[in-house]
């Protein structure tokens, strides 16, 4: 039995709980709101990896979707190397967006998202922390990939800590931004398509200024200004999302 | 007391005949000053120093420009009445909004690609203004997706509203970025709206045009607007007057 | 009058605009009226359902 129980009322349960075992309602006691979002990550985390065979199917999908521009351009890497941003970025956001239909699938399936919206906890909070553990397990890999892409496609060493940089900072926004689509599309069923609508415009200014700082990263020029200007959208997606996010939950669970 | 016709604008019986009552004086003014445009336009106004004749384009370009923006910020602000004060007719503005927004926008695009043929000598290009354009078409058709992807009606007046604000929020954002894109792409030949002073004979029938395509939005909505007030009504006893009428 | 049509040689880019923007207004009142009318129908039919019942 899994000690990270439902967070939400500070009494341990077994992890995935179906509706019948859900947390009882001590009125009392509440957890602090730090505490029941540090369970909710951990048990997010605990849960993504017991199904370790989805975890690596983003980055599979990257994989598969960089290897196919040699494929259908050129395998010149000269020419590679100058369109490198624009794939490694294509695919992060592609790979992004086909992950984030797991970010509330499972636990609005098993009422979890329902216990969450109804515990009294800040649901803004529960809904960052499920999106926090979303990025640590997608945005991050994917962070720790695109390197390895790059690489393929003809970048010089020197570029991968920047490549890194970029593409982390730039998947939090992008985890940020998706979870506001995928709270909408609660439900929905065969929802990737209206997901990927209504996510990609929104994302578009991370994918600009993501795309440009790995493109610096690559030519070995300065940069920390578009990395800034993706850090600042992370930060704004940090404080914006989560509650917008909230709303559109309890909206499709009502 | 002054409030009372604030109060009365969230009543779906009283909206509904006064959207009746209103439509023709929208209606017929827009008729009168699109015809109007379009005659001082096409007809009246001499062809430009530059582009000859090709620049009365602008003359349903610009108007639909406008439309496809106007129309967007009438909506998210209608969506975000409709969220915060949970109003079903500000919901139902939001609604009938997105179709003639997203019509207008294709028409815009359209026309701004005809215009740049012979102008600037290529169809499309990736300049901030068009491509934000491009993309806020893509969020009128993400907004009216989300709507006819969910079945209950106030699940998707909430849900396309939260969606309609956080566009709205996301449109300058939107527009900095691919502007500063742009300026870092620049193409050889920059394009510019080359627009000196206008003279007068030029200038009134596009404000004209201006004018009436946004009596021509507001005449359209309120048609829209009776329908949708009507789909969100469940009580009969107004209904059956207006059914059986 | 036959310069009017031709509009200075760019006919074929200034007719279909304005043909377009017309279609977009024409479009616009005749999917308003309809959706207008579909309501109501939809609404009679709901009415008639419900035996006229709230």
């Amino acid at each position: 039995m899994s000690r990270y129980g439902s967070p939400v009322a500070g009494v341990v349960v077994p992890a995935a709980p179906t509706p019948a075992q859900a947390t009882v309602w001590a009125g009392s006691h509440q957890a602090p709101i730090l505490d029941a979002a540090r369970l909710a990550l951990a048990r997010d985390l605990q849960l993504a990896f017991r199904k370790r065979g989805q975890l690596v199917q983003p980055l599979a999908f990257f994989a598969m979707v960089t290897m196919l521009f040699p494929l259908a351009i050129s395998p010149e890497l000269t020419r590679l190397r100058e369109i490198a941003p624009g794939v490694l970025w294509a695919g992060a956001l592609l790979a992004s967006l086909l992950a984030l239909e797991f970010l509330f699938r499972d636990d609005a399936y098993d009422g979890t998202l329902e216990q969450y919206a109804l515990s009294g906890q800040s649901l803004t909070w529960l809904i960052f922390a499920k999106t926090a553990a979303h990025w640590l397990l997608t945005g991050l890999p994917l962070a720790l990939m695109a390197p390895l892409a790059g690489l393929s496609l003809g970048v010089s060493v020197a570029a991968v800590p920047g490549i890194v940089a970029s593409v982390a900072v730039g998947s939090v926004a992008l985890s940020l931004i998706g979870s506001i689509g995928a709270a909408l599309t609660l439900g929905i069923k065969r929802s990737g398509a209206l997901l990927s609508l209504l996510t990609l415009p929104l994302s578009l200014p991370v994918l600009i200024f993501g795309a440009r700082a790995t493109q610096l990263a690559i030519t070995g020029g300065p940069l920390l200004a578009p990395l800034e200007l993706l850090a600042a959208l992370a930060v704004l997606g940090v404080t914006l999302a989560p509650l917008a996010a909230a709303a559109a939950v309890r909206i499709s669970l009502e | 007391m002054t409030w009372t016709w604030f109060h009365r604008l969230g009543s779906p019986p009283y909206v509904y005949a006064l959207a009746a009552r209103l439509t023709p004086w929208f209606a017929w003014p827009a008729a009168l000053l699109i015809i109007g445009g379009l005659w001082g336009g096409l007809v009246l106004a001499p062809p430009d120093y530059q582009q000859g004749d090709g620049f009365r384009i602008i003359y349903v370009h610009a108007p639909s420009a406008w439309m496809s923006l106007m129309v967007y910020t009438t909506m998210a602000v209608a969506a975000a009445v409709g969220l915060i004060w949970r109003i079903k007719v500000a919901h139902a503005v939001a609604a009938s909004c997105a179709p003639i927004g997203a019509s207008f926008t294709f028409a815009a695009l359209v026309t701004g690609a005809l215009w740049g043929q012979p102008m600037w000598g290529t169809y499309w290009e990736w300049d901030p203004r068009l491509t934000s354009e491009l993309i806020l078409l893509f969020l009128y058709l993400g907004y009216m997706g989300l709507r006819a992807g969910l079945e209950d009606t106030q699940r998707a007046d909430r849900a396309s509203a939260v969606l309609a604000v956080v566009g709205v929020v996301n449109v300058p954002i939107i527009h900095y970025s691919v502007t500063w894109w742009n300026s870092l792409h620049q193409a050889p030949s920059v394009m510019r709206l080359a627009k000196p002073t206008m003279a007068a004979s030029m200038l009134v029938p596009l404000l004209m045009m201006l004018l009436g395509f946004t009596l021509f939005f507001a005449a359209v909505l309120l048609v829209r607007l009776r329908g949708e007030v009507l789909s969100r009504e469940r009580s009969a006893s107004w209904i059956r007057e207006i059914v059986n009428a | 009058m036959s310069q009017f049509f031709e509009m200075g040689g760019y006919a074929a880019f200034v007719w279909p605009s304005y043909a377009v923007t017309l279609a977009a207004i024409v479009l616009n009142i005749v999917w308003a009226r309809r959706s207008l009318a579909r309501s109501r129908e939809e609404a009679r039919r709901r009415l008639a359902t419900r035996g006229e019942g709230p």
